[in-house]
């Protein structure tokens, strides 16, 4: 007997089977071949794998005859020399075959599979045929990303602000992912410092945040006055103010509740008409001694313009008059605008004769007397030198080919001048004739001297129709010689502004009824029915423009234009600079 | 969970049914109070008057944010209220129906809330995490309410086990048929009792493709012997590899429509617990930083 080959397979309850086959050969052959001495159905052996021959020394000879090679302990190798005594454990497929010496001297192969083949290790069907077997666990991606997001949006920022100080400087990490929308143009510089308005952690942002930059930000009225005139707000607006003091808000009229950031980009939006119709539009019912009329839409509740007239020339008391009342204006000059502006009229001719190189060459338009200031919004005075001399000479005589010229505006130069050349003869008049003088800044510089006798062209320039009287009224019952002061308004509305520059493409004609006008007290003004035919409130979308209170009147009493019509000026100007 | 069950009649436009399903649970309920819900959010919308521009910073946004929210917690509680079926006016086919035409509802409560601001930020991230919710849940129904017929049609009334075992049983008559072969074939074979249908990734369960599969390679093999192979034991391997691939195939199919029943809820349930920290981090930090 040379090899026992003892093979040891398990039932399904897991009970071992041994069985032995006692070979009398010195040679075996294995393989999955069924002729083989040893036949192991494994598909990955070949049909005659290898060869086993028991050497005379007692040693065991193993070598792969096919084309694969088996294991030994292990390691691959196609031919192996073993000792049974020691013995060795051979690889076959999924075989294993242990090579030692039985006790009655026989080689003992023993032949045991290692695994049934299949894929029965932790096969749990049940789990298989769902997408748990594939996919990590929901918990666990719940929880993941969950942990992610509180961690990222929650606790580092948190963290970051309380530790990092009240320098509002320092920024922290990651609040910037709690920003619900950029920040306006103005306060673009702030973006990502919310500390610098979010001071303490659950208190809203409160105006002395407002205040440290914006500190000549003026009250609208006083506080108490304030108090009174707000109207009850509707149930919606109510529940919010309510909502938002138990959450600790600051009352209505804080900063914020008007100007609203986080609201993207650009230009802060321009408050709308309803935050100042709360309160005006029935403001007489709750403030009863205010001077202002209802306001609460442009188009439909708005007070007659009252715009501030000279109503007396001789004590420059200026008035503000409701154009309702039709009022008449006295400010000290007698100028007929129709005269000047009848295309054929004198003026009209004269100012063709005077042509083109004098500055005229047609007939006399709003231009030719009234200039634009720098930034466009109103009209400089007229000045008597450049706008009305031309045609108004104040030549008093002629020393050989020069003329003498009256000084305009002063009273004194004046007597003394017509006195120097009071020689009893006709003073030269010129065909043209000329009225007073303004100073730059509208005053008529009346210093008269004593009226002394023989002063009689002094007489005459004052009287009616003189060179002074022409445009001017003599003070009467005076002790000096002069003339009522002249007065030119060059802001009509204070409490409203007005821009000239978008109404540009309008003739002055058609807001400023001057071709008709045959007296200076005639008030030139629009009323609000004029205006109303292109603005009407912010919410009328037929209207030409609609109109927000914000674009005329701003909320900070301020002498400067009202914030939207500095925005829409600076956009303007933009858009020229990139039309450049 | 079923729409519509084998037994209905149908008598003009009028479909009987002996089951009624949680989406037209009694005639459309909840579908009706969604609509009028989302009608009523719409037009408070359009008439409420907010300065300077609508967001959820106005009473109306606090309103519509507080809704949303609640809806949200409310929502998420199904995962908690499913695990108790009972009957009656608020059975779990009826929460169902809610959760349903309620979720479809928090889109328009939710957008309304934001007053179509969005940005970089917290809160938008709650937002679209909320869109993916009801959108992974949209098309779970869609896959609810058609799948299940094709994956019944496909089991050809076979049962889960039943699929494993027959696959099983082709195996070892694989096995042992293939031991005359050649080692080529023998490997081939090998390799094709290996592949096992479930230890495909998850995108190869959801499109269904599987080419160059071991077991079409070993077909390939056995076909390229010729139409009608020299060794008898080759065109018996063909004949069972053959089986085994349509079994393969069924089994495959079957993974797929199930992947396809299961896989929204592997996005529905966790962005559900992703948006609760999301909306918990939107409220806090709306709070913290007043």
């Amino acid at each position: 007997m040379a090899f026992r080959i003892r093979r040891i397979e398990f039932t399904a309850d897991g009970r071992k089977i041994v069985r032995d086959l006692d070979v009398v050969s010195g040679e075996l052959t294995l393989g999955r071949a069924a002729e083989n001495d040893i036949h192991l159905a494994d598909l990955a052996l070949d049909a005659r794998h290898a060869r086993l021959v028991l050497r005379p020394d007692g040693r065991v000879m193993i070598e792969a005859v096919g084309n694969l090679g088996f294991t030994l302990d292990g390691s691959t190798t196609r031919s192996v020399s073993i000792d049974p005594a020691t013995g060795a454990e051979l690889g076959f497929g999924s075989y294993r075959l242990g090579v030692s010496r039985d006790v009655d001297g026989a080689v003992l192969l023993t032949l045991q599979r290692i695994d049934a083949g299949g894929s029965d290790d932790g096969f749990d069907p049940k789990r298989s045929f769902t997408l748990a077997s594939v996919m990590p666990s929901r918990r666990m991606l719940a929880w993941l990303l969950a942990a992610v997001i509180l961690g990222l949006f929650l606790a580092i920022p948190v963290a970051s602000n309380l530790n990092r100080g009240s320098d509002p400087k320092i920024r922290s990490i990651s609040d910037s992912s709690w920003s619900p929308g950029p920040l306006s143009a103005s306060h673009h510089g702030l973006e990502g410092s919310c500390k610098s308005c979010h001071v303490k952690p659950f208190e809203s942002v409160r105006d002395n945040s407002c205040k440290a930059c914006h500190k000549t930000a003026h009250d609208h009225a006083q506080p108490a006055r304030l108090a009174d005139a707000r109207a009850a707000p509707p149930l919606g607006e109510r529940l919010l103010q309510s909502v938002a003091k138990g959450f600790g808000k600051p009352g209505p009229g804080a900063c914020v509740n008007c100007h609203t950031e986080h609201e993207g980009a650009g230009q802060m939006e321009p408050t709308r008409q309803k935050f100042c119709a709360d309160c005006h539009g029935t403001l007489k019912d709750r403030l009863t001694d205010t001077k202002l009329g209802n306001a609460a839409d442009f188009g439909t509740l708005h007070p007659e313009f009252a715009p501030r007239i000279v109503t007396d020339a001789r004590t420059r008391k200026v008035t503000a008059v409701s154009l309702a009342s039709n009022p008449r204006e006295d400010n000290g000059l007698i100028f007929p605008h129709k005269l000047h502006l009848d295309p054929r009229g004198g003026a009209a001719k004269m100012a063709v004769n005077l042509g083109k190189s004098a500055g005229y060459g047609q007939a006399l338009g709003c231009a030719n007397c009234h200039r634009p200031t720098e930034d466009a919004v109103r009209f400089k005075p007229v000045n008597m030198v450049r706008d009305c001399e031309s045609c108004h000479s104040l030549a008093y005589d002629k020393v050989g080919l020069t003329f003498r010229t009256l000084r305009h505006g002063d009273i004194d130069q004046m007597v003394a001048d017509l006195r120097a050349s009071d020689h009893g003869a006709v003073p030269i008049v010129s065909s043209r004739r000329r009225p007073g003088d303004y100073a730059s800044g509208g005053t008529y510089f009346a210093n008269f001297a004593v009226p002394a006798a023989g002063l009689s062209s002094v007489e005459r320039a004052l009287s009616r129709g003189g060179v002074c009287g022409e445009c001017h009224t003599a003070l009467a019952g005076g002790v000096k010689p002069g003339v009522v002061p002249v007065t030119q308004v060059s802001r009509f509305m204070a409490g409203g502004w007005f821009d000239h520059r978008p109404h540009a493409q309008q003739k002055c004609s058609s807001c400023h009824a001057a071709e008709r006008s045959s007296t200076s007290a005639d008030l030139l003004l629009p009323d609000i029915k004029q205006c109303r035919t292109c603005h009407l409130g912010e919410g009328i979308s037929t209207a030409k423009v609609p109109s927000g209170c914000a674009m005329c009147h701003t909320y900070h009493p301020s002498p400067m234009a009202p914030k939207q019509n500095r925005d829409e000026r600076k956009q303007m100007a933009v858009g020229r600079k990139a039309e450049d | 969970m079923a729409t519509a069950s084998p037994k209905r009649t149908q008598l003009g436009r009028k479909v009987n049914t002996d089951h009624e399903g949680f989406l037209r649970l009694a005639g459309f309920r909840w579908l009706k109070i969604a609509l009028t819900i989302s009608i009523a959010t719409s037009i408070g919308y359009i008439v409420a008057d907010f300065q300077p521009r609508p967001n959820g910073g106005s009473w109306y946004g606090y309103t519509l944010g507080t809704i949303g929210a609640g809806l949200i917690v409310w929502l998420a509680l199904l995962g908690v209220r499913k695990r108790a079926m009972t009957s009656g006016g608020w059975s779990l086919k009826s929460w169902t129906s809610a959760h349903v035409y309620l979720g479809l509802a928090l889109i328009v409560i939710a957008t309304l809330h934001t007053g179509f601001q969005l940005g970089w930020n917290v809160h938008t991230l709650a937002y679209m995490l909320m869109l993916v919710v009801i959108g992974s849940g949209v098309f779970g129904i869609v896959v609810y309410s058609s799948l299940p017929s094709a994956l019944s049609a496909n089991r050809e009334e076979m049962t889960e086990t039943q699929m494993v075992e027959g696959i099983a049983a082709v195996d070892r008559q694989l096995n042992d048929a293939a031991q005359p072969l050649s080692l080529t074939y023998s490997d081939l074979i090998l390799t094709a009792l290996n592949e096992d249908p479930f230890r495909q990734g998850l995108w190869r369960r959801l499109s269904g493709k599987y080419s160059g599969g071991a077991t079409e390679l070993a077909i390939a093999a056995c076909d390229s012997a010729g139409p009608v192979p020299a060794d008898p034991a080759i065109a018996r391997v063909e004949a069972l590899l053959r089986r085994r691939k349509a079994q393969l195939d069924r089994m495959r199919r079957h993974l797929r429509l199930k992947a396809l029943l299961e896989v929204w809820l592997y996005v529905h349930v966790p962005t559900t617990i992703a948006l609760l920290a999301a909306l918990i981090a939107h409220i806090f930090s709306v709070f913290y930083y007043w």
